[in-house]
Order: structure tokens, then C-alpha cells, then sequence
């Protein structure tokens, strides 16, 4: 099997994308960078980028699996919620 | 009763909150099912293997009629290292018999089909609507709130997954500790049926389940899973949390290396990739338990962290159709009586306590103590490469005999000492 990117992958998979309700908040006051990474590496979506020191959250694409909650452990990750009911990932497979 | 007043309420329609719907409907309470999704099933990811006991009991030979991809008859497990494996495989006739059958399945599509079984003996289902926040009075739960709109019920069963908002805010269970979770990436890789059958060596509608630990965890605790479907593979890495950020590389990565193993490549060689999901696994077992009842309220299934990991296999669905059952018989008994205080629902743990659900879990308790033996992930799998290595390598050079090699390679591997402290572990475990 070919190699291919996180982006390739989600792009497979059906998503309606909820554009008014934020589902992740970010701590800005937050800047321990070690701890940052971590968040940024367990997102199975890539969807945590961090760059000139902040942290970007793009929600779409988002898989719903609550991973970056439990590792920031309230730190770096302030909000964490499901999308409004019917919007976000659909899953065909399982 | 009120147009808006349920006898229950059910928050997730996976295979607890639709066992539980299709138990207490069969008994013809009024039951009112909430799910997030547009359909039941569609935010529903396992790894993919289904014990069919449990719902075997529920709905009788299920399995004639119910989407499930294939009976599994083949086990087996690995030790990998970087650039080898080292397999056990299982085959079994027994196991297709439907009272110890299990099955790998595809949960968008088998949970519509739980959930259209208990709609059609008088559930009701509402999908597409997220269960905001409970409703809390006199410190008894007498329903729930989405958006602008309140929902009352006798009683509330809380099958909303491993996250479980709802039974956080209620503080019967507890943010889950990374230590204790753990995170699944999963591709279901689309091949065509007849080369599953002959790269897994299947009868047809038969299938493999795989367990591989080792090198894909890079060092952390975790492993891969394997569960071939009818025309698609599911391929999973689990990896424990509290290690992400050990490694140079990150979730994605890691995963993306598996399919590059040696073992792995050509197995999903020339498959197409149909979908990429991730969702946590709670790893704690029995120890991770949370408070199970309260004034209104039962939690099953994954909101209730029924699930175990003791390595040659993984189990959560069984436990989840046993669950819903037992908090659905929980609560018919409760109606009886018209008491749905704590008192009445511990009714539940009771039950459950001599269910298979908390006795297996609790015969188990020791696995996650187990998993801890860094070992098993790390220098196990490099251990029985150098031996298998040596043994099979034909190459004219002088041979050696099997002590020669075994026992550097065991000494490597922190020597016997350990080997037996390991396996003293697992006795108790698993």
C-alpha cells in the first residue's frame, strides 16, 4: 500500500463540518512547549500545528476521539466537546 | 404521563444503549433513545471483533441475519521486531460454533441493525440530536437537556461512550488517566474477497483476528490489531497515551509505518483505503471502574469503561450487550417497585458482579500490571527473532546448537530471572 498523507486519509471519509460551534478551545496563557508537542503528536488527524509559538487548531477533519483531552490533562486543551448533534464525522465503515 | 415523559431514557444508540432500548421495549416500557449521529452507528469505530455470546442469548442465532463480516477460526498473535516476526497461529473447527462463535464486524453497519431490531419492537430513536446536560433535581437525574429542549424519564442510561461527557458532568466517573487510556487509529483497507480468503489461507465467510505487539509501539505500551472483514481489513494501532511524545514520531506516523512492516506489508498490499477513525480504549479493566449507579441514573458499555486488554485478545462489545441488558432488566424491576433511587438500580452492579462482565473483568485485574512489563514490547520480540533467527538461517557456515544462542538472547533480554517474573504476571493476569 502506498504511503499517504493524514490529509489523503481524512479526505476519504465523510465529514460535515460545523463552522459556528468551536468544539476544542486552546489555552493561550499555555506554553510549555514539551507538553504542546505531545498534544500536537497524539492527534490522529493532524489537526493540532504549532508554530511560532502558537497553537493552531483546525477543526476540520476532526475524528471525535477525545485523545488530545486526555493527554493535555486540562493544560493545553481548555474546552473539549462533541459537535452539535448530526454535524462532524460520519462514519460508513466503523 | 406527559407527550415529552419517558419511561427511559437512552443517551448513545452503540450496543449498549440499543441492547438496552431493544430489552426494555420487548418489555413494553416507553423508551426514548438519543444519538448524536444521523444514524445509529454513525460515530461507532471498535477495533472489530464481536464475541457473539452475550447478544447470542438477546436474539438467537443473530449472526444468520445481522451484518457481521466473518466468524473468526483463525487466531493469532505476534512479536515483532523491526525487520521480523514471530507468530503463533490458532485454528480452531469449535470456533464456529454459534455458542462460542465471535465475529469481526463493521459497527456503522451492525449497529443500524441493533438499533432497527429494538425500533422495531417499539424503541423509539431520535438521531442527529447531542445530549447537552443532565437534569439534575433533588439531586435525583430525571432526564436530559438538548439545546432549548428537556426530555424527562423515570430513569436515564448513560451508554455514551468512552468520553462520556454526561457521566463526567455527574462526577460518577472520572477524566480518564492517560496512563490508563489509550488511543486507536484504525484503516479499514478494501481488498477483494477471494484475496482475503487466500492471503489469510479462509474458508469463506471464515476470518483471522491478529494481535501483534513489539515494534510498531515504539518502546510505549501497545500493538497492532488485525481482523480481516468480508471485503476489507481492519488494521488498528493502539498505543497507551501517557507514552505519545516518548517517541520521535507521532500517532500518525506510527501508524503509517506499520503498513510498511515486513509482516504487514503485504498483507494490505494493493488495498485501497475506505476509512480512517480514531477512538479511545480504556486499558485500567477492572481498577478503572467508575460508580456504575446513582439517584436515576446506570451507566454501560464504554461510559462504563467495560472493556479489557490481556493481550492475545480484546474485549468491549460483549460487555457492552451485557451491560445494556442488565441496566434494561434493572430497570423494569424498578418500575415494578416505582422506586428508581440508588438503592433499587444497585440492583445493577449486583447483577453485573455475577455477570461474566465484572467476574472476567475482575479475574483480569492484573493485565494492565502486566502490559507495564516494558519488556514484552521491547526486547521479547528482539529475543525470539535472534533465536528463531539462528535457528532457521541455513547458510553452510558451522551450526550452533539451540542453548548457544537461546541463552545470550535470553540474558539480553534481561535473563531468566525476568522471563519468569514475567510469566509469573501473566499466570495471574491473564
Amino acid at each position: 500500500m502506498k504511503k499517504m498523507s493524514v490529509d489523503d486519509k481524512l479526505g476519504i471519509n465523510k465529514f460535515y463540518p460545523d463552522e459556528h460551534n468551536p468544539h476544542i478551545e486552546i489555552d493561550p496563557e499555555f506554553t510549555d512547549e514539551k507538553e504542546i508537542m505531545r498534544v500536537v503528536k497524539a492527534c490522529p488527524a493532524e489537526l493540532y500545528k504549532y508554530e511560532n509559538g502558537k497553537v493552531i487548531f483546525n477543526h476540520e477533519g476532526y475524528l471525535e476521539c477525545g485523545t488530545c483531552r486526555v493527554v493535555s490533562g486540562g493544560k493545553v486543551v481548555k474546552v473539549w466537546h462533541y459537535p452539535v448533534g448530526s454535524m462532524g464525522i460520519e462514519y460508513r465503515q466503523g | 404521563m406527559s407527550d415529552d415523559r419517558f419511561d427511559a431514557i437512552i443517551v448513545g444508540a452503540g450496543l449498549a444503549g440499543s441492547t438496552a432500548a431493544l430489552t426494555l421495549a420487548k418489555a413494553g416500557m416507553e423508551v426514548l433513545v438519543i444519538e448524536r449521529g444521523n444514524w445509529a452507528g454513525a460515530k461507532n469505530v471498535s477495533g472489530g471483533r464481536l464475541y457473539g455470546h452475550a447478544l447470542e442469548k438477546i436474539i438467537p442465532g443473530f449472526a444468520e441475519e445481522a451484518p457481521v463480516e466473518r466468524k473468526i477460526t483463525k487466531e493469532r498473535i505476534s512479536l515483532l521486531d523491526e525487520t521480523s516476526g514471530t507468530t503463533i497461529e490458532y485454528a480452531d473447527e469449535s470456533f464456529r460454533n454459534a455458542e462460542t462463535a465471535s465475529y469481526s464486524v463493521l459497527r456503522s453497519k451492525f449497529d443500524k441493525w441493533l438499533a432497527e431490531k429494538a425500533e422495531a419492537e417499539g424503541a423509539m430513536f431520535v438521531t442527529g440530536i447531542h445530549a447537552d446536560e443532565m437534569i439534575v433535581k433533588d439531586g435525583k437525574v430525571c432526564g436530559v437537556k438538548c439545546g432549548d429542549e428537556e426530555m424527562e424519564a423515570d430513569v436515564v442510561i448513560l451508554a455514551d461512550g468512552v468520553n462520556s461527557p454526561l457521566a463526567q458532568s455527574l462526577g460518577m466517573k472520572k477524566e480518564l488517566a492517560q496512563a490508563e487510556t489509550a488511543v486507536g487509529v484504525k484503516e479499514v483497507i478494501g481488498l477483494d474477497e477471494k484475496v482475503i480468503r487466500d492471503r489469510f489461507g479462509l474458508a469463506e465467510n471464515e476470518g483471522c483476528a491478529w494481535m501483534m505487539a513489539g515494534w510498531p509501539s515504539d518502546g510505549g505500551i501497545g500493538g497492532v490489531c488485525l481482523y480481516t472483514n468480508k471485503e476489507s481489513l481492519s488494521l488498528a494501532l493502539v498505543l497507551t497515551t501517557s507514552y505519545i511524545g516518548q517517541s520521535e514520531l507521532s500517532v500518525p506516523q506510527l501508524f503509517e509505518r506499520v503498513k510498511q512492516h515486513p509482516v504487514i506489508a503485504p498483507l494490505v498490499d494493493g488495498g485501497k483505503l475506505l476509512e480512517y477513525s480514531a477512538h479511545l480504549v480504556t486499558e485500567g479493566g477492572y481498577n478503572m471502574i467508575p460508580t456504575l449507579y446513582k439517584d436515576g441514573v446506570l451507566l454501560a458499555g464504554d461510559a462504563a469503561n467495560f472493556v479489557i486488554n490481556i493481550a492475545y485478545t480484546v474485549r468491549g462489545m460483549d460487555f457492552a450487550i451485557e451491560s445494556g441488558r442488565l441496566a434494561a432488566e434493572t430497570v423494569i424491576k424498578a418500575k415494578e417497585k416505582g422506586d428508581f433511587s440508588a438503592n433499587t438500580l444497585s440492583a445493577y452492579k449486583s447483577m453485573l458482579d455475577q455477570s461474566f462482565v465484572l467476574r472476567d473483568m475482575q479475574f483480569h485485574a492484573k493485565a494492565p500490571k502486566l502490559m507495564e512489563h516494558k519488556e514484552l514490547f521491547t526486547k521479547f520480540p528482539t529475543m525470539a527473532s535472534e533465536i528463531f533467527r539462528e535457528m532457521y538461517t541455513i547458510d553452510g557456515k558451522p551450526r550452533r546448537h539451540l542453548l548457544k544462542y537461546a541463552k545470550p538472547a535470553i540474558k539480553k533480554a534481561g535473563g531468566l530471572f525476568k522471563l519468569a517474573r514475567i510469566g509469573l504476571d501473566a499466570n495471574k493476569a491473564i
